[in-house]
């Protein structure tokens, strides 16, 4: 049954292409190109004007700038990946215990399990495979170290950049880093927190995704 | 939706004119999208190299539609998605019933997707005991009024916050009366969480496929969108079979064109590539993801080289925004499912034009919508195509019930018209006894309806040929 659908489906794409001459593959449109300060302020400005708080660090002192960033905000839990070397760098450098920060926490087990507890937690930090500077947006790359769901559900969503991973556009980055040969299970592009326009053409922040996105961009220049 | 046999499109024009309200908000919310939309496309050059590439990809990728098919399908496999094939919508929901109920699930989040409204999925769902909930913000406030989305991209653009504050009180258990928009977006935010966390399976449509690599792309600003297709352990997506690509790097420029038309922005808040379901390893992610490929008349539609260019379509809703029609009525005067200038040309081609022929009628073909669509499609063009199939009995016809408007009346008169016009003797006496007595013409008929909010075409005592005989033009 489900062969047969299939089948006349094609039979008849088939049957109308071939009346048709076959149109000729389509030139790549030239991609805008800036200079590293340029691409930086460029990402700067059109993340924060999607309303994305912009930090900057350096790999010294980023998790100090972290702390002040999440300092006294009333959020109890961090949830982080103690698998990636940033996630262990933090863990050195964060107090076991303190008033005035979350705690840290770990993803434990499949998401079936750990749902409803993530479902509580206030904050998550990821890293990003990089950002591009045209559209101003960061890109994740999320894997078994750092599942998906970690940049969806706290409603805090931190996202730590290296300066140097930002792109002029998201062709580069596509044909620069070959994504065509290796697609992982979900690539994500995301320029600001979760928003809506749904009613009245109000835009609201925080609908269904983070409230805030945070991006801390280590720049060592 | 109206079904095609209780569709009066006159009926529902002149309610949706007097409708104050609707007209208001409709006019606001038009007049902002089309601001946004010229200002983040602020460079004329660069947004017409942009359309003409938009065009160039989608004529490309349908000119091998079955190829690319048939390569998503092989792409999609080895990855892990499972591809299922529906001729009718009708095959489409039984597949989507099939898998749920193999897991057992009655309670279905759903992301934004025409294709599912095509299928009138909830309904169906509903009378097999399954609860699909629409979690996308407009679509969900429409849902619990029982109503249609009016817009393609705005579902409930047709409502204000006074009138939602009033459904979310009614039909949100707890919600208090609130006409403030951030609480209102809250009291969503609190309900639909819960609706993620515990839901059994999510459904989503597919902005973009890409063959050559199986993803399946999604453009969203919500996150809704990524909760449906990340949360639940299955993974359901519907797509109609135009909207596959053939490339990954095609994808930028058709992102940047459907983000800024539909809604202004540069690009949404999430754009979500999903290649395969969570691998062994992964910690989160559906275990399953299922494609159904919906025909549902876009093959007859793909066999008529012009006909095909409706299938460029990437569904941003521009058209709606920029039509002197459109603005004015809003989607559900329409009737059917797409409404607006593209709704004009796809509608009489998916449900037949005795059904559905009357919307390309009403359309004054000022080009506006041609103008703005970002992948090229000549709607004026298609416009005239369907409004001439109408009257088309002969053979050479193909949108299904073509020739529906035959009529003896208009036959004859344009035989009339052609004699008079053709004729020199004839002609003359035509003009001249329309300039004695045409006033006399009695308002009846098609008269009677043009001159209700027109002033009565007034017939000159001399045709201009009499004129100009009389000047000393020389004849010829």
């Amino acid at each position: 049954m489900a062969d047969i659908t299939r089948d006349r489906i094609l039979k008849r794409l088939h049957k109308a292409a071939a009346q048709a001459p076959d149109i000729s593959p389509v030139a790549c449109l030239p991609t805008a190109a800036y200079d590293r300060t340029h691409r930086l302020e460029r990402l700067i400005t059109l993340m924060s004007a999607m309303r994305t708080q912009i930090e900057t660090a350096n790999s010294r002192d980023w998790v100090d700038r972290l702390q002040a960033i999440l300092k006294n905000r009333n959020l109890k839990r961090l949830l982080y990946s103690p698998e990636t070397a940033m996630g262990r760098e933090l863990q050195d450098a964060w107090p076991a215990e303190s008033q005035e920060l979350p705690a840290l926490c770990s993803w434990k087990g499949q998401a079936e399990d750990f749902k409803d507890e993530l479902f509580q937690i206030d904050a998550a930090i990821t890293t990003t495979m990089g950002a591009i500077a045209e559209t101003g947006a960061i890109v994740l790359w999320p894997d078994e170290k750092e599942p998906r769901l970690m940049s969806l559900v706290p409603p805090v969503h931190i996202a730590v950049l290296a300066a140097d991973r930002v792109y002029n556009t998201f062709c580069e980055i596509i044909q620069a880093e070959k994504w065509s040969d290796h697609m992982p299970t979900n690539a994500l592009l995301i320029s600001g927190p979760s928003k809506t326009a749904d009613i009245e053409m109000t835009l609201a922040f925080g609908v269904h995704g983070p409230r805030e996105l945070i991006v801390l961009i280590i720049d060592e220049t | 939706m109206a079904k095609p046999a209780r569709f009066d499109f006159k009926k529902n024009i002149a309610r949706a004119l007097k409708d104050r309200q609707l007209r208001k908000n409709l006019r606001s919310a038009m007049d902002g999208l089309r601001v946004k939309r010229q200002d983040v496309f602020d460079d004329a050059r660069e947004l017409e190299e942009l359309r003409g590439y938009g065009n160039a990809v989608k004529e490309r990728a349908l000119s091998r539609l079955p190829r690319l098919l048939e390569q998503l399908e092989q792409k999609c496999t080895q990855n892990g998605i499972q591809v299922h094939w529906a001729e009718t919508t009708d095959e489409a929901n039984h597949i989507v019933l099939e898998i749920l109920q193999r897991h057992k699930a009655t309670r279905l989040v759903k992301g934004k997707s025409m294709v599912s409204e095509e299928m009138h999925l909830n309904q169906f769902l509903a009378r097999h005991g399954i609860e699909a909930l629409e979690t996308d913000l407009g679509e969900f406030i429409i849902q619990l009024d029982g109503e249609t989305p009016s817009h393609i991209i705005v579902p409930a653009v047709h409502k204000n916050k006074d009138q939602i504050a009033r459904t979310f009180h009614a039909k949100i258990p707890g919600a208090p009366y609130t006409e403030d928009v951030e609480a209102l977006n809250r009291i969503a935010r609190a309900t639909l969480r819960k609706k993620f966390q515990a839901g059994h399976a999510g459904l989503s449509g597919v902005n973009f496929a890409v063959a050559e690599t199986g993803t399946l792309c999604l453009v969203e600003n919500e996150g809704n969108g990524r909760m449906c297709t990340t949360v639940p352990p299955v993974h359901i997506a519907v797509m109609g079979i135009e909207k596959v690509v053939e490339k990954l790097e095609e994808i930028p420029p058709l992102l940047r064109l459907l983000t800024g038309s539909a809604t202004g922005q540069r690009i949404t808040t999430y754009f979500n590539m999903i290649t395969s379901p969570r691998k062994p390893g992964e910690k989160d992610g559906p275990l399953e993801v299922h494609l159904i490929l919906l025909d549902n008349g876009r093959s007859r539609i793909y066999a008529d080289p012009q006909l095909r260019q409706t299938l460029y379509c990437i569904r941003c809703g521009t058209c709606l925004n920029h039509c002197p029609v459109y603005t004015r009525l809003g989607g559900h005067a329409y009737g059917f499912l797409y409404p607006g200038p593209i709704g004009k040309i796809l509608m009489p081609q998916l449900k037949g034009l005795s059904a559905a022929g009357d919307l390309a009628m009403a359309s004054t073909l000022c080009n506006a919508c041609e103008e703005v669509c970002p992948v090229r499609i000549p709607i004026p063009t298609l416009i005239r195509r369907v409004r001439n199939e109408s009257y088309d009995a002969s053979g050479s016809a193909v949108i299904p019930g073509h020739g529906y408007r035959r009529n003896l009346m208009e036959i004859m008169a344009w035989r009339a018209w052609a004699l008079a016009n053709s004729h020199p003797v004839i002609n003359r006496l035509i003009f001249k006894l329309a300039g004695r007595i045409g006033h006399l013409l009695p308002a009846i008929g098609p008269l009677k309806a043009w001159t209700q909010v027109r002033s009565r075409p007034q017939f000159a005592p001399k045709s201009l040929h009499q004129l100009a005989r009389e000047k000393g033009v020389p004849n010829g």
